[in-house]
């Protein structure tokens, strides 16, 4: 191999991010010292972000099947069967780093490559989802992340043209220095017209589809697996520039070429562009590729091969052609405006071959490059556990009606209204429930089914007990599901945790994962797509551990899917579920008290199971007026949020056994608040003291004022103003 | 009513304008591609409708108003057939000389996707016969650059020729600047030509044809519309 590539030098592998071992692994897989091109490719293969070196061990126990499973983890996205020829593809992803460092562009681009994702299976995307997490409200770089992130989200979803329908948006310290962008993206295809990545066949075409390569990106997968330092604002050039314009042009012309037969496989080029794509197809087909680069549409003239195989410019797709409908494809491409390049072809020989000016740059075992990478099997540290908090230690609690008022303009629970107001989330005309609610509800095609889509997980739970927070990341996006109508069909998770050489993160992300897995099977939830994002640290300081439970439900009727304000007045108001009061970890206690702890509360599984299943029967009889799920900020919150969407006041009555604080703010797990006409409400309490099932009354709705005892009344539109008020006027910079 | 929908790279609502259309009028359109030189023979009513034309690159709207289709648009609208323009078509009718004015930024610089207030000022439109005039609709916008601008003789002239047929108010018809979410001079949110075949509007009524959305006030412009072309049949 000739080369005027600079020499592989120890200092040159540590910037590449690999360890002396993991470079004394390269060198005895390749039986010599590898170019600097292979290097490049070694260490975007075998980064953390492309390799799931140190999660992999722990991502293999997670449920991933059922019958109506298509495709789990391993592909572009998960792929779930609907019924009637259909199936939904969906995934989440995030793009946490690029998002810091360049929040318009970062975010804008973790929207296109989750798209990418799921049109590359051959699916029309109908919604956009999105879990935010930023830093301190009073942390001078907020304000700045908030406003670039959100604009670049819309900025790239409203131009693609897909509505963005939900998610959720937090703000902690433990953010400061990382923010979390994780995008989720659904679409529909038909079951029989899934396309995969596998190349088949001998001698087959490779061809570059989309956008030109430029030097945007390069390292971007690398820059992901690494920590912060204080130099974090010096890697804003490894961060991709996104053009959903080429997007739209090449989500249409790859569904034609999908349409006309023309496709034996397809990838994006996503992370690690030219490199994951190209060795991932023939590896799974145990076919070699070569490439020759000097046929890769560029954007400047003299890029190197490293600085190609490495490129993460966007918009960008490599597909293996039917020879015979070479013409035809390129035909739709031109018409399209886009890119179409004959850049290789695969091979019998298992190599991954790459060519630049005559030279072989690259010559590598195709499949050791995937298979072999590294994979860790780190230390973990289990936390100790936090003491359970007894809600009678907290002295002469303020009243309940000024706490409710505090708690609802708090950033955490307040109307994010100022956020998916930027995003077109009704593009498509398809979208039932719009965001505000506990799921959204987007119609498929004509109907009448339809999809219930959400993003959850609570942060803090899983800090204080990643294993119950993990169990309660999966049970609060099934109950959001299932409060809608829907039926839980599967996730996605996205797994946003810091250093995995720190035996802390370790136990973090494997008590996470092993909630997640429990909750999954007892649930009947799989996992069918996810993503791992690690070193979300910023000078050696971890965000909470954040697993975002991407789920998706399905309804068989949309029209009978229930909303959760309150409809009519003089209706009974009924709780579900066991309430003991449950304050630790509590927003009462972060928000009222600045307190940050005890243990949060415990996810009974069979529980959830139970009390889901009951309220989805009440629903689809058509028993229930309104359904909410309770969980941050417990009852009152979501008793404030039902009034609130509708106008419409309660009388609630005070708990008889409870305390007060404790039985309004506790964050108890499976439970849901309904509504029942007088005629109704008979029917759903024999229904529960048949099922066994704890169900009482709390109260009766009417009025203009949420009314309890010995409270001052609390005027709807009054806590309706707190609540919109809170991030616009942060956002103006004059928050009070 | 034989319609036409206009498909430039980068539209995106293509297809909610075609459910529209198909739904209200009976009888989907044809979707016409932006290379092409002719429209369909027998076209009644052109659509342009909403996007991000070639990526609102250099200004919106800008490169789509010279792309081969406009030529024939704009014939067929001097021969006065009628040309219905929503929201980056609004944009494109503007930047093709087909109505007066611009449309800027939003006031707040940011992106707004909402429900909104218009009130119908005139019912003697092809556009607006289904509704009454001074009758209040609910209709979602959804974009960053709906502020209508133009120079103060042109908006004379618009207001003094009753050209103004949709406007941001309260639900009570009041016009009013907290009701005006991007800021458009005289709280403008549709015009029409001179010749009145031409309507430019931002928010989009094709998004509230279905009760699925919550709303069925954007029936009345293409119900309007189908009853215009059977009178004149």
């Amino acid at each position: 191999m000739v080369s005027n590539e600079p020499a592989v030098t120890p200092e040159l592998v540590a910037e590449h991010g690999l360890t002396p071992d993991e470079y004394e692994r390269i060198r005895k897989l390749i039986g010599r010292e590898p170019t600097f091109t292979e290097l490049g490719i070694f260490s975007a293969m075998w980064n953390e972000h492309c390799s799931y070196k140190s999660s992999k061990v722990h991502l293999r126990t997670l449920p991933t099947k059922a019958s109506w499973v298509i495709q789990g983890p391993g592909e572009n996205a998960g792929v779930i069967d609907i019924g009637d020829g259909l199936a939904v593809v969906f995934k989440m992803e995030s793009h946490n780093h690029p998002s810091y460092i360049e929040p318009y562009q970062g975010a804008a681009t973790g929207v296109g490559g989750i798209l990418r994702d799921v049109f590359t299976m051959g699916a029309r995307p109908i919604a956009c989802l999105n879990a935010l997490s930023f830093g301190a409200p009073d942390n001078p770089k907020t304000r700045h992340l908030v406003a670039g992130v959100v604009a670049g989200i819309g900025g790239y979803g409203n131009s693609f043209g897909v509505p963005t329908v939900g998610g959720e948006v937090r703000f902690h310290r433990r953010y400061d220095g990382n923010c979390l962008v994780n995008a989720m993206a659904v679409g529909i295809a038909e079951a029989g017209k899934i396309f995969y990545s596998a190349a088949s066949g001998v001698g087959m075409p490779i061809v570059y589809l989309g956008s030109k390569t430029g030097r945007d990106g390069i390292h971007g997968a690398s820059m992901a697996s690494a920590e912060f330092g204080a130099d974090a604002e010096e890697k804003r050039p490894t961060v991709q520039v996104g053009d959903p314009f080429s997007e739209k042009l090449l989500l249409e012309a790859c569904l034609e070429i999908m349409e006309k037969g023309c496709v034996i496989a397809i990838q994006d080029m996503g992370a690690a562009g030219l490199t994951c794509s190209a060795v991932e197809m023939g590896a799974k087909g145990d076919l070699g590729v070569t490439l020759d680069l000097d046929s890769v549409p560029c954007r400047e003239t003299g890029m190197s091969a490293y600085e190609m195989m490495l490129s993460e410019s966007q918009e960008r797709m490599l597909m293996v052609l039917r020879p015979e409908k070479e013409k035809e494809a390129e035909a739709i491409f031109r018409k399209w405006g886009l890119d179409f390049a004959i850049v290789g072809e695969t091979t019998p020989t298992k190599r991954f071959i790459v060519r630049l000016g005559g030279a072989v740059m690259a010559d590598l075992p195709i499949k050791e490059l995937g298979d072999q990478a590294p994979v860790y099997d780190r230390p973990a540290a289990q936390a100790p556990k936090h003491p359970i908090f007894d809600a009678a230690t907290l002295e002469a609690p303020i009243g309940i009606a000024e706490a409710l008022e505090k708690l609802i303009g708090s950033p955490d629970l307040c109307s994010k209204r100022w956020v998916w107001q930027q995003y077109d989330h009704v593009i498509l005309g398809n979208t039932v429930q719009r965001p505000g609610g506990d799921a959204a509800v987007v119609r498929i095609n004509d109907g009448p089914k339809a999809l219930a889509l959400t993003a959850d997980v609570t942060p803090r739970y899983c800090e204080a007990d990643p294993f119950e927070g993990g169990k309660q990341a999966v049970a609060e996006a099934w109950r959001n599901l299932t409060a809608t109508g829907a039926r839980p069909l599967a996730l996605t998770d996205n797994l946003n945790f810091g250093n995995p050489e720190r035996p802390e993160i370790m136990g973090q992300l494997v008590g996470c994962i092993r909630g997640i897995g429990e909750a999954c099977r007892v649930l009947d939830f799989p996992v069918v797509s996810g993503n791992v994002s690690l070193y979300n640290e910023t000078n050696g300081r971890a965000i909470l551990p954040t697993p975002t439970i991407g789920g998706v439900g399905l309804l068989d009727d949309f029209t009978k899917s229930i909303t959760l304000g309150f409809k009519s007045e003089g209706e009974a108001i009924l709780l579900v579920g066991e309430t003991t009061g449950w304050l630790g970890q509590s927003l009462y206690l972060r928000e009222v008290y600045g307190r940050e702890e005890g243990a949060p509360p415990p996810v009974d599984l069979a529980a959830e199971k139970r009390h889901g299943d009951f309220v989805r029967g009440l629903i689809r009889d058509g028993l229930v007026t309104a359904v909410h799920d309770i969980s941050d900020g417990g009852l009152l919150i979501a008793l404030a949020e039902m009034a609130m969407a509708s106008g419409i006041g309660a009388v609630l009555e005070n708990p008889t056994n409870a305390l007060a604080h404790g039985f309004w703010f506790g964050e108890d797990q499976a439970r849901y608040v309904l509504t029942a006409g007088l005629s109704d409400r008979k029917r759903v309490l024999a229904r529960a003291q048949e099922a066994g099932l704890p169900l009482r009354m709390i109260g009766t709705t009417g009025g203009h004022v949420l009314a309890l005892a010995n409270e001052r009344p609390l005027a709807v539109t009054r806590l309706r103003d707190r609540f919109e008020a809170w991030l616009p006027d942060y956002m103006r910079g004059s928050e009070r | 009513m034989k319609s036409a929908v206009l498909v430039f790279p980068g539209i995106n609502r293509e297809r909610d304008m075609a459910r529209a259309l198909t739904l209200v009028a009976g009888r989907a359109p044809t979707i016409v591609w932006h290379a092409d030189s002719k429209l369909p023979t027998g076209t009644d009513l052109v659509v342009i409708p909403g996007g991000f034309s070639y990526g609102d690159y250099l200004r919106c709207g800008a490169i789509a108003a010279r792309a081969p289709i406009m030529d024939a648009v704009r014939a067929f609208a001097t021969e006065g057939g009628l040309v219905l323009a929503v929201c980056n078509g609004f944009q494109i009718a503007c930047e093709a000389g087909l109505l007066p004015g611009v449309l800027m930024r939003n006031a707040q610089l940011r992106f707004i996707c909402r429900d909104v207030y218009l009130r119908v000022e005139r019912s003697d439109t092809p556009f607006t016969r289904g509704y009454n005039a001074g009758q209040v609709i609910r209709v979602p916008v959804a974009h960053g650059e709906g502020n209508y601008i133009a120079d103060g003789e042109t908006i004379a002239r618009l207001e003094g020729e009753g050209r103004v047929v949709f406007r941001y108010s309260s639900p009570d018809g009041i016009v009013d600047p907290n009701w005006n979410h991007n800021g458009a001079m005289n709280a403008i949110a549709g015009i029409i030509n001179e010749r009145g075949n031409v309507l430019g509007m931002m928010p989009h009524p094709e998004n509230h044809v279905e009760a699925l959305m919550g709303c069925t006030d954007g029936r009345g412009l293409f119900a309007g519309l189908l009853d215009h072309f059977k009178r004149a049949a």
